[in-house]
């Protein structure tokens, strides 16, 4: 079971909360302009990362608000919990083009005590910052 | 039930030669569905020059990892089709591979616990028997009388208000199942490589030519993903996405015990499945976990659910000690229905998103899978299942019928 340490309550036991999916993807700007095949980009078509992911969460029997978290997809270590409408981590996304599982030292928030609604400390080290998710600033 | 004892273990079922060069096709994922469909690409269209490359262990993957159950009673034309036409191979497939795997054609049940749960039910009966597919409704009284340690008393959480039969479903020994469809290959010809991991592909242009391992390239003229969990792993080198996610599904077996269990009983409700293995291992499995993963492991409360569900339901079960419990990493669709067919790239077909159902199918989707690779189109079984259904909106979705939640 994962310890996901939420923004506003602080750590808790997973099935206090509900998987969203992938974070970051946007509605479209112009529905009335997309075709079949952006439809199904859209409803259909997400990011199934091996390694470190950026998803959504909902603490439904919490505070019951969303937010993001990325989590490695092959070790469940969590990295980093951040508000939504927050661009992803920087570093986070050079973990996951490296495409190990292994974590820098300070990387983990799983089991931190304290709440904090703003993006944890591997934010800033990133020497490789391109992420391949979709526009940042994307939410719900 | 063909016989009691499992069948001597063979010393060599196959040889394991070095990879050649070039092949006229490459097999990613050597699970039952790899297995499966180069056995058909040998046997109904002639292609021996082909290869099964397997990362692992042969077979290691979902393969020797699920439950074992097989079954036809899907709710809709496409999937009754396509599945009951797999049954119809489970029927003649030990004969045909010349090797025993315990097909043991005990029968199916599926719950029902709630008023909406009859009702679909009874309504699935319906569309089965228009497919040609055996299936009754029994009430709780016929339920008993054909697994006598179900609780069918009224006062539990979740009473059981009849169920779903499907006499002609049943069980296989897995490892059997895969062991018999490599063997086949290998007297046909057909290379098998463990330990040889796919890393990339090569292209000339949109068309694939070849494939990248951890033991040296491979020149092909076609590739077929049948890669289960890591399809859209796969599918990212060559450059394309699929609407799949993975998920970790796990299962877990009792220590042996004498005979209780004559039927399988799966129950989407309250979410569990059991059934009695050969050996007398009480089998189960439960649903997914919710989030993505591909770490062979599952989530403990999942198993707490399952557990719990299991006693109040076979409350004789509450003395069983739990020996083991693994995970493999399933891939689902949107529509709980997999997909199989041509992909973006030119002479790269994929079959995948079988997700928690995939081992009943094995048969059909190798034989289908089969036909499309060497035509290079669809088959008339696996056409409603193309990638392009996610965009013409012709979904199939079998979220009710697929018996694990995902
Ligand atoms: C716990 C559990 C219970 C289940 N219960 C049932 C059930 O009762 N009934 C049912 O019908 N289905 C069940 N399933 C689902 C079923 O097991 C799968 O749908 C089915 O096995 C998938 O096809 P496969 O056998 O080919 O996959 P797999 O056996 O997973 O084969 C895929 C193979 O591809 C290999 N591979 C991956 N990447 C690469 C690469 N880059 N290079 C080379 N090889 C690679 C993997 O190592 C693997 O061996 C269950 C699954 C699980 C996990
Ligand atoms: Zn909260």
């Amino acid at each position: 079971m994962l310890l996901i340490s939420c923004p506003n309550c602080g750590s808790r036991d997973e099935t206090e909360f509900h998987y969203g999916g992938q974070a970051h993807v946007p509605y479209p700007e112009n529905p009335n302009e997309l075709n079949d095949r952006e439809w199904a980009e859209f409803l259909f078509y997400r990011d199934n990362t091996k390694g470190v992911f950026a998803e959504r969460w909902l603490h439904s029997t919490g505070c019951r608000q969303w937010f993001n978290m990325l989590r490695d997809t092959v070790s469940y270590d969590i990295q980093a919990v951040y508000p939504m409408g927050t661009p992803r981590p920087a570093a986070a996304a050079a973990a996951a083009e490296s495409g190990t599982a292994s974590l820098a030292a300070d990387s983990t928030t799983t089991g931190s005590a304290g709440p904090s609604t703003s993006a944890t400390s591997i934010a800033e080290t990133s020497t490789n910052a391109s992420s391949t998710t979709a526009p940042e600033g994307a939410t719900k | 039930m063909s016989a009691d004892l499992l069948p001597e273990h063979p010393d060599f079922l196959w040889r394991n030669p070095e990879p050649k060069s070039s092949y006229d096709a490459v097999i990613v994922g050597g699970g039952g569905h790899g297995l499966a469909t180069a056995y058909y690409l040998a046997k109904n269209h002639g292609m021996t020059n082909i290869v099964v490359l397997e990362k692992g262990w042969l077979a290691g993957g979902n393969m020797a990892r699920n439950t074992t159950i097989i079954r036809s009673n899907y709710l809709w034309d496409e999937s009754a089709a396509i599945y009951e036409h797999a049954l119809k191979l489970w029927e003649i497939l030990p004969e045909e591979l010349e090797y025993d795997f315990l097909f043991s054609q005990r029968g199916v049940m599926n719950l029902a616990h709630t008023l909406g749960d009859v009702r679909e039910s009874i309504r699935r009966v319906g569309a089965n028997k228009l497919n040609g597919v055996d299936a009754e409704w029994l009430e709780p009284d016929q339920v008993k009388e054909l697994c006598p340690i179900l609780n069918i008393s009224d006062n539990i959480r979740y009473p059981v208000m009849g169920a779903t039969y499907q006499p002609r479903a049943g069980i296989a020994k897995h490892d059997h199942v895969a062991w018999a469809f490599a063997r086949k290959c290998d007297e046909l010809g057909v290379d098998i490589i463990q330990n040889c991991e796919v890393t990339g592909f090569l292209k000339d242009g949109n068309r694939v030519v070849g494939v990248k391992t951890n033991r040296g390239t491979i020149n092909t003229e076609k590739v077929g993903l049948c890669a289960a969990g890591h399809s859209s792993v796969l599918a990212e080198m060559a450059g394309f996405r699929l609407p799949i996610q993975s998920h970790p599904l796990q299962a877990l077996v009792s220590e042996l015990h004498e005979p209780v269990h004559p039927t399988v009983v799966m129950s989407n409700h309250v979410h569990v499945y059991v059934s009695q293995a050969h050996k007398g291992e009480l089998v189960m499995g439960a649903g997914v976990d919710s989030y993505n993963g591909y770490g062979q492991r599952g989530s403990f409360h999942v198993i707490e659910n399952q557990m719990a569900a299991a006693v109040e339901l076979f409350p004789i079960f509450a003395r069983a000690h739990v020996l083991r419990t693994w995970g493999g990493i399933v891939d689902t669709t949107l529509d709980a229905s997999p997909i199989v067919g041509t992909t973006p790239v030119e002479n790269m077909f994929v079959n995948c998103g079988w997700g928690t159902g995939g081992f009943k199918g094995t048969p059909a989707a190798g034989l289908t899978f089969a036909h499309t690779i060497a035509t290079g189109a669809p088959h008339k079984l696996n056409k409603p299942f193309a990638l392009e259904r996610f965009e013409t909106g012709a979904l199939i979705d079998e979220h009710g019928a697929a018996a694990v939640a995902h």
